[in-house]
């Protein structure tokens, strides 16, 4: 089924653009992530250019986490406080990120900064992922209890001057934290085309020190809002939406993002976890050895 | 520039004849297949078919041998060419070159090789290949450089599809018809295109006819790219409204069963 993207300026097939966002969306609902972070690099991969790849898949990612942060506002899982302040800092970061966008842009650093981007981040939250989630399945089988993590939000945080009560999270903090951990993930979204959730979920557990029955919901809730803002900037800003290519990743991503989400309940936390470690570690070294291998296309080509 | 020179063709020809005795011109009859390329919903590309007659002269008993050569020529954009190197143990863009008028469509289809047919001059005159191709570099004034940036202009765009060379593809039958074809990726860009035919020989142009092309976006492509491009804020919104709608809907689809 060839479809042609009017703003990427490509004939593509169609059901391959589905099919990834139905690969996607699957990994979306089975981990609570929104899967930006294959989305972009897979459809680079393809052939669509990388700012129409990155503004696109932002819209992908909102239509993946609505269904899930609905589910989660009917349980009562969402800090909407600490989420008002997140996404505020998230709106703050995607209007840094287009700037930082559009100087990249004109240097001719952008795709070197998005790969270098994706190995840090990907490698590091991969890795981290990854020995927490082996120890707690070593510990589940050899019926040993984990030490239990004592929840306190990092010394950096409580340094922090202004302090708000967070209730539902359990929290005496300053905004600022949460906010300045906005505008972070802000400009990961709109550079990477990512959510931003495996960075956000781990910071939030680990550095704010949030209560877990609200970590998955808040974070779902700050991505909806930040990939909307985020694909209002690219709207506004590079003109690299394409809404042809959103609606065939997002027939495919909200599909998929149901069927992983059933998947979900059956598995085990910590093997879920495991298996998406090793999903972002695996993008991560392929992405580095991208950046150290002689590229097939030494000289590239951009309208002035 | 193009239409310059062909205006001081036939000038140049009636010079040539008076000096030594060569046949009058023959007549090119040139047409192709479509002059409007619709770029719309589905469209994968495209391929051209030029097509025409080689008329010979009046007087002239039998048609003479010709070689004919097709250059069809996008429209020309400036363009930055960015060069990887290794720097601290990956590549990343270190180097960059301008160039005013890149086309952004280059094809060059001939019945034979082209330095079979005419000289290296001639066919730089007429831009007859990729390596005649005339880009107006801006800035560096150090030639091997620049034609380094050319050279990977060039190869870039070949990688894209959007620059060939295709000797033999022209077919000619009974000296008189030649044909064509053309093939246009659906990565095309938009524009005014033009197509020119040259008969050439004994390695020179005896004959050259023009024709224009147009390559638009129409009907729903168009819509879309003419909302993202002036009414961005409409368009986005329009992009969220969709992936919110979507994600509900499927999130109610799925609740029920």
């Amino acid at each position: 089924m060839d479809v042609y993207l009017p703003i990427a300026n490509l004939a593509v097939n169609g059901l391959v653009i589905v099919g990834l966002g139905a690969l996607t969306g699957l990994l979306s609902g089975m981990f609570g992530v929104g899967g930006g972070f294959l989305t972009t690099p897979l459809l680079i991969f393809y052939g669509v250019p990388p700012t129409v790849a990155a503004a696109s898949a932002a819209s992908q990612v909102t239509g993946a986490s609505v269904s899930g942060a609905l589910a989660h506002a009917r349980r009562g899982g969402i800090d909407y406080q600490i989420g008002a302040v997140l996404i505020a800092g998230g709106v703050i970061g995607t209007g840094i990120g287009a700037l930082l966008f559009r100087v990249l842009q004109a240097l001719g650093q952008i795709d070197t900064t998005i790969n270098v981007l994706y190995v840090v981040m990907l490698g590091s939250i991969g890795s981290l992922m990854g020995v927490e989630s082996f120890g707690a399945i070593r510990a589940r089988q050899t019926g040993r209890a984990q030490k239990a993590r004592r929840r306190r939000h990092h010394p950096l945080v409580a340094s922090l001057p202004l302090r708000w009560r967070f209730y539902r999270s359990g929290l005496y903090i300053s905004p600022l934290a949460p906010l300045l951990l906005g505008i972070a993930t802000g400009i990961l979204t709109m550079l990477m085309g990512i959510g931003g959730g495996f960075i956000l979920v781990p910071a939030m557990l680990y550095i704010l020190g949030m209560s877990v029955t609200v970590v998955v919901g808040t974070s779902l809730f700050q991505i909806l809002f930040v990939t909307m803002a985020t694909t209002m900037m690219h709207a506004l800003t590079t003109r690299a939406v394409d809404l042809v290519l959103a609606s065939l990743l997002l027939v495919g991503s909200v599909l998929g993002a149901q069927i992983g989400a059933l998947f979900a309940q059956k598995a085990k936390p910590d093997v879920l976890r495991l298996v998406l470690a090793l999903i972002v570690l695996a993008v991560a070294v392929r992405m580095a050895l991208g950046l150290g291998w002689r590229p097939d296309e030494i000289y590239t080509v951009v309208g002035l | 520039m193009r239409g310059l020179r062909l205006a001081f063709l036939p000038m140049a020809l009636f010079l040539v004849g008076a000096r030594d005795p060569v046949p009058p011109a023959p007549v090119l009859v040139p047409e192709v297949s479509q002059h409007e390329i619709r770029v719309e919903q589905g469209f994968t590309g495209a391929d051209l078919l030029l097509y025409g007659a080689i008329l010979p002269p009046e007087g002239a008993a039998t048609a003479d041998d010709y070689d004919i050569v097709v250059v069809v020529e996008g429209p020309a954009r400036a363009v930055v060419v960015r060069e990887k190197r290794k720097v601290a143990g990956i590549w990343i863009n270190a180097a960059s070159s301008s160039f005013r008028s890149a086309p952004g469509f280059f094809a060059v289809a001939s019945s034979r090789p082209v330095p079979e047919i005419v000289d290296a001059r001639t066919a730089a005159i007429y831009e007859l290949g990729l390596a005649w191709l005339q880009l107006s570099p801006i800035g560096s004034i150090d030639p091997a450089r620049q034609q380094r940036f050319a050279h990977g202009l060039v190869e870039h765009m070949q990688r894209m599809g959007l620059y060939h060379e295709d000797p033999g593809a022209v077919r000619i039958s009974n000296r008189v018809l030649y044909q064509a074809r053309i093939a246009l990726p659906s990565s095309v860009p938009t524009g005014d295109y033009t197509a020119e035919t040259f008969a050439i020989r004994k390695g020179r142009v005896v004959a050259s006819a023009m024709t224009h092309i147009t390559v638009g976006k129409q009907g729903f492509a168009r819509f879309i790219a003419v909302a993202a491009q002036h009414a961005g804020l409409v368009y986005g919104l329009c992009a969220v409204a969709l992936s919110v709608l979507m994600g509900w809907i499927a999130g109610r689809l799925f609740a029920r069963v």
